[in-house]
């Protein structure tokens, strides 16, 4: 430990600290614009300049070591000279265009200045101009204005793990910019608008909406991913016109990614559904609510009458909340069926009835804390933006990041090991690195895995998590989307328990563990998302889904629905529903309701809503609470969604913890290759993962969101006789219990040597391919 | 050239730079004598520190003492740079020691490495000068086949790689950290210090950089012993020094003398002052060192401490040389563009502040200054220096000071009179480039 005294205060920093470091410590404010926690030191802006006792000069206080016995100024004559003389530079060339500037009001050079800066300027000369940028849909440009901090630069590089904006040209020619031709395309993108101290870099989307004084801050948490980032959401007349992180180390650090960011947009979009709709005589026409869910009531009662509750199905989003998840599945059970689940992507749930709560296996925080980790099974940077980034970070100390997968998308992370094969052997290569790590540690072979030959790169993969001591394997969304989801599920059990490693899932959604919680899975007597479409009931629930975007054959979700007596979606958007529904109810989105998202790695995050629901919107807990009295069922009585969110936590949302759990034994590892001659791995991309974020324009221009194509190897291609760049016709042909389950896509052929041989990489959760059957299995690919 | 000296007056002759003939002068001596005496890396170092050879980029730090700061015993790679970056307007030194003396530059990186315990080293030559880079690879080339580079150099426990790296003529890029971040590949910007680059250097290894004339300086400390060399020149500024001269002398070019050596001395030797006419002021260090009045340079001896005491620097060693026919503001206003346009524009005060200089000396050159330019210009430069990464921020700001300093009377009669106290004829007359009217 250091002793340091800074305006005459004493603390004690560790070795090493700088003078910023101890400066915060003790809650003294250094001006500071280049400087950021996050990134790396650059000492470039000199607005931190400090006196130090017995040096010759004012220091940076951001670079400075501390030495002990050290005595600091930070307000002294002196100090604040340097600090006035940076100033008075950044400002002669600064625009001081305030009034039309968006970063008006929340600016660092705007407030600073009021406390180092002139009222008048000396500087009487032409003031700089620099051409603005085009760095794409989501980030605005006024270079003009950039004071050359590198925030963005070292974000780019070092957190969003690709440089792809640098500091280009000398002295005071010296700008900021992509490399040319080039737009910043990174899924975290939108954070260097938040390190921008200036209005250089400002969100394209929000611009000239408002000024930051005119919004109300309210917090919230991100709808998409397993994470659950935080934030706050910025609202003006009951609208919702930007979002920003709010700050929780242990979950998104100080980030966000773009998703969270920007898919606010789809909240005032014209796809709001704003009314109830009700479909009579082949006619949509809009009602009252009172009208629409009497009409349910009577249809819910008929059916139940004529074809009996478990005839009645519902299928809900992982992307609702708790108590929405939790009132749907006691709705369904008050009606007499078992037949709920969230879980719309999974093929294989022979892990039900297990006890499996799946989750990270352990907190989020500590991820960067691993020694060892393995992936399986993920589309890792565009799944878990945030996640990637600990990882990144993780990797770039000494932690060995080794991932197995489909396709070789570059995760920026620098990996120690991987292997890519075709989702056919996705388990038996697994199976090989827990075969060597058997072999390595002495440990008796199971006799499922005495067909497996390890390769060459699970072996370095196996040595590398046999050489660790805080190791983790993590499956990932394909994995758990996987048709051997069970046996790969069983497999990574087996190698965290050889290796001592934490094992969790990465979960797909914002509410993936919730979903668990809430009971809106079937138990025994039930049936899951697959078999309630594969065997069509003759009424459906749909909440927060789009089940031709969102079911993992949506194929064959479409013809179970529109085979359907009585349809009910409840959704904040006009989707396709009309082309299956009987009634549609315009449900809030998240942040017109309250509610509570449980992330992947068991944290209960509650939050209120925002605006006031818009038109006729109702929170769906409202709506599942009111449908539940009108059939007359008990314990429909909650009167906010706190009281649901106790009812399903007990009180107490600690006791979550206790009911995580990612242990099931006795499950079954089979390895049995049944390789069709072509096989397809479908990914979701980014933005095509959630019915809001399809629907935010400026996110639907980025480059993630580009249609899908057919991917395939050079050697595929030339086996098919295809080339990159033709229209193709690719078609899911498969068969399932006597129901074809056929479907084409016509889309462009590209070369992507990511892909294994005999593989097509064909993204789902798009339009596009919504025309195709299941996310995995046989598919044929021809020209248009 | 005269005598004494070892550099570049010793180096005469046809063909200098090939290796047969540096080994004919007694070239690698100093290193065979250190391979086959194995002399330890103590002893060098303390040879010399015994030298006071000082630092001949311009900074004039204590070479021994540098070399010392390696740590001996950390493991893996260790760098030896030679800084032969030179880009002062007013030096040219480095490239004639690379031009007619390659060979000694290379010895003493070999010796460098050698008591260093570094595997590999870099010679950054400036980009302006292809053909001296391209002597100098070929000079590697000869000292690689005489198996003076490479694995067991001479026999001996002991391998050295050297390369050499040409630069692409920016001047920041002969700032030490900005040189590693080029050798690496990257934009030259200096780096902050600490960590300095004995610690943290060339790819984020313990590295040692050193000027080009400090380097061939080393060979002869090892051979005549650190008292001998120390004793060419005068306590604390040990040895001979080039000095390149420029401006309104007869005979412009580069001088090899003693430290110590009187500067009048040294203006005879370039042949006296141009056309008989009067010294106005010199420069004795590079473009970057604070301008002395005739009455101060004449009673100045060309050594570190000498200089230092009358208010300046003696730098690298480039004596710009001005006689009467100097308009001091016309003289600036190159200088201050100079560094205006070199500035790396990392970090703030340089980026900003060195264009405010040039553009307020600019307007007082053509007849637009204002009566309070002069203070605002002090006040520039007073937040400029001191404030800023690296040395290009007080470079800059040195010749405003003392230009406006010294000759401030001349500033005051062009802002008030809106024209130059030196006739525009007679400024001509001096430049050498138009016959007197």
């Amino acid at each position: 430990m250091l002793e340091i005294e800074i305006d005459g205060r004493k603390t004690e920093v560790a070795d090493g600290s700088t003078v910023m470091d101890a400066a915060h410590k003790l809650g003294i404010f250094v001006p500071h614009f280049c400087y950021h926690k996050k990134l790396s030191i650059a000492a470039n802006c000199r607005m931190c300049l400090v006196q130090v006792e017995k040096a010759p000069k004012p220091l940076p206080a951001c670079a400075t070591p501390v030495t002990n016995g050290m005595k600091v100024f930070t307000h002294s004559e002196a100090a604040v000279k340097a600090q006035k003389g940076v100033m008075e530079f950044l400002l002669i060339n600064h625009p001081l265009d305030c009034p039309i500037c968006d970063q008006g009001g929340e600016c660092q050079l705007q407030d600073l200045s009021v406390g180092y800066g002139q009222s008048a300027s000396r500087y009487q000369e032409e003031k700089r101009v620099v051409v603005n940028k085009n760095l794409g849909p989501l980030i605005a440009t006024d270079m003009t204005r950039c004071i050359h901090c590198t925030r963005c630069v070292r974000f780019t590089q070092e957190i969003a793990g690709w440089m792809e904006l640098g500091q280009a040209f000398r002295g005071e020619h010296a700008e900021i910019m992509p490399f040319i031709e080039k737009t910043v395309d990174s899924e975290l993108s939108g954070n260097v608008i938040d390190l921008c101290p200036v209005g250089a870099l400002t969100s394209k989307p929000f611009r000239f909406a408002a000024r930051t004084w005119e919004l109300s801050r309210r917090k919230s948490i991100s709808p998409h991913d397993g994470l659950g980032a935080n934030l706050i959401v910025q609202v003006k007349h009951d609208k919702v016109l930007r979002v920003l992180p709010l700050e929780n180390e242990d979950v998104n650090e100080c980030w966000l990614s773009d998703k969270d960011r920007y898919s606010y947009e789809a909240l005032d979009s014209e796809q709001r559904l704003t009314k109830p709709m009700l479909k009579q005589c082949g006619e949509w026409r809009e009602v009252d609510w009172q009208t629409a869910l009497e009409f349910i009531g009577t249809d819910l009662k008929r059916v139940v009458r004529e074809h009996g509750a478990a005839s009645v199905g519902a299928l809900a989003s992982p992307h609702a909340t708790l108590e929405e998840l939790y009132l749907l599945q006691k709705f369904m059970r008050g009606a007499g069926s078992e037949n709920v689940d969230c879980r719309l992507r999974l093929t294989d749930f022979s892990l039900d009835g297990k006890k499996v709560t799946s989750w990270l296996g352990m907190p989020v925080a500590e991820i960067q804390k691993l020694d060892r980790v393995l992936v399986v099974g993920s589309f890792l940077r565009k799944d878990h933006p945030l996640l990637a980034q600990r990882l990144r970070q993780a990797a770039k100390k000494s932690t060995h990041v080794n991932l197995l997968h489909v396709a070789d998308d570059d995760q920026l992370i620098a990996l120690h090991a991987k292997s890519i094969v075709a989702p056919s052997v996705l388990a038996t290569e697994l199976a090989g690195i827990v075969k060597a790590v058997a072999e390595a540690k002495g440990a008796p072979a199971d006799a499922a895995l005495a067909g497996v030959q390890p390769s060459a790169a699970v072996k370095q993969i196996a040595e590398s998590l046999a050489s660790g001591e805080k190791g983790a394997i993590f499956l990932g969304n394909f994995a758990q989307q996987h048709a051997q989801a069970a046996t790969l599920h069983a497999l990574a059990q087996k190698l965290a328990e050889l290796t001592g490693a934490r094992f969790g899932y990465l979960g797909e959604a914002a509410n993936s563990v919730g979903g668990y919680l809430a009971h809106a899975v079937p138990n025994a007597a039930g049936l899951n998302a697959s078999r309630m479409l594969a065997e069509p009931r003759k009424a459906y629930f749909v909440l927060h889904a789009e089940p031709e975007l969102d079911c993992a054959d949506p194929q064959q979700a479409m013809a179970a629905l529109k085979g359907a007596d009585l349809v009910v979606v409840m959704t904040p958007f006009k989707t396709r529903a009309i082309d299956y529904a009987h009634v549609i109810l315009p449900i809030a989105p998240f942040t017109e309701t309250s509610g509570t998202f449980i992330n992947t790695e068991g944290r209960v995050q509650s939050f209120n809503a925002v605006v006031k629901p818009l038109g006729e919107t109702r929170p769906a807990w409202k709506v599942l609470r009111v449908l539940g009295n009108l059939l007359g069922l008990a314990g429909f009585e909650q009167d906010s969604s706190e009281a649901v969110r106790a009812e399903v936590l007990g009180g107490k949302p600690s006791s979550v913890a206790e009911r995580l759990n990612n242990r099931a034994d006795g499950v079954a590892i089979n390895l049995a290759d049944v390789a069709p001659a072509l096989q397809r791995i479908a990914d979701v991309p980014i933005h095509f993962a959630d019915p809001l974020a399809r629907r935010a324009p400026s996110l639907q221009r980025t480059r993630d969101a580009a249609p899908p194509k057919a991917r395939m190897s050079a050697a595929t291609l030339a086996k098919l006789g295809i080339s990159a760049g033709m229209q193709v016709k690719v078609s899911t042909t498969e068969t399932r219990a006597g129901t074809s389950l056929g479907g084409t896509a016509i889309i462009a052929a590209q070369l992507d040597e990511g892909v294994p041989d005999g593989c097509v990489r064909v993204a789902a959760g798009h339009e596009s391919t919504a025309g195709l059957g299941p996310m995995q299995g046989a598919i044929t690919v021809e020209r248009a | 050239m005269g005598a004494l000296g070892f550099i570049l007056n010793a180096a005469e002759g046809e063909r200098s730079w090939r290796l047969a003939e540096y080994v004919r002068r007694g070239g690698y001596s100093a290193l065979k004598k250190i391979i086959n005496e194995k002399i330890p890396a103590d002893q060098i170092v303390g040879e010399l520190k015994k030298s006071s050879l000082r630092g001949r980029g311009g900074a004039g730090f204590p070479t021994g003492l540098k070399w010392s700061f390696m740590p001996r015993q950390f493991p893996g790679a260790k760098y030896v740079v030679c800084n032969s970056d030179e880009g002062e307007p007013g030096t040219f030194k480095d490239r004639d020691i690379l031009r007619w003396n390659p060979h000694m530059v290379i010895e003493g990186m070999i010796i460098a490495g050698y008591a260093m315990g570094c595997q590999r080293g870099y010679n950054y030559i400036h980009g302006e000068i292809w053909d001296i880079y391209k002597r100098f690879e070929e000079a590697l080339e000869e000292a690689r086949a005489a198996k003076l580079l490479g694995n067991n150099i001479l026999g001996a426990d002991f391998s050295f790689e050297l390369q050499a790296h040409h630069g692409y003529g920016a001047y920041i890029c002969g700032e030490e950290t900005a040189l590693l971040e080029s050798i690496e590949g990257k934009k030259g910007q200096p780096r902050f210090k600490p960590p300095f680059p004995a610690s943290f250097g060339l790819y984020g290894k313990p590295t040692t950089i050193n000027n080009t004339e400090t380097f061939a300086s080393v060979p002869y400390i090892i051979n005549e012993g650190g008292d001998k060399f120390l004793e060419l020149g005068k306590p604390n500024n040990g040895g001979t020094k080039l000095f390149s001269v420029s401006g309104h002398v007869n005979r412009p070019g580069n001088f090899e003398v003693p430290m110590g050596t009187p500067f009048k001395d040294l203006l005879e030797m370039a042949g006296g002052m141009r056309g008989g006419r009067k010294l106005k002021a010199v420069i004795p260090g590079g473009s970057s060192a604070p301008v002395l009045p005739v009455d101060v340079i004449m009673e100045c001896t060309l050594d570190y401490d000498s200089i230092a005491k009358a208010g300046s620097m003696l730098g690298s060693g480039a004596v710009i040389v001005m006689d009467e026919t100097t308009c001091m503001v016309k003289a600036l206003e190159r200088l201050s563009y100079f560094y205006f346009e070199e500035s790396c524009g990392q970090c703030t005060p340089c980026r900003e502040g060195t264009g405010w200089l040039y553009r307020v000396v600019h307007r007082i050159e053509h007849g637009e200054g204002r009566p309070e330019d002069l203070d605002l210009l002090n006040s520039v430069t007073d937040n400029i220096m001191g404030r800023t990464i690296c040395a290009l921020g007080d470079a800059a700001s040195m010749p405003v000071k003392s230009f406006i300093k010294h000759f401030g009377t001349e500033f005051e009669y062009h802002i008030q009179n809106k024209k130059c106290l030196v006739p525009e004829d007679v400024q001509r007359a001096g430049s050498g480039f138009f016959k007197a009217a």
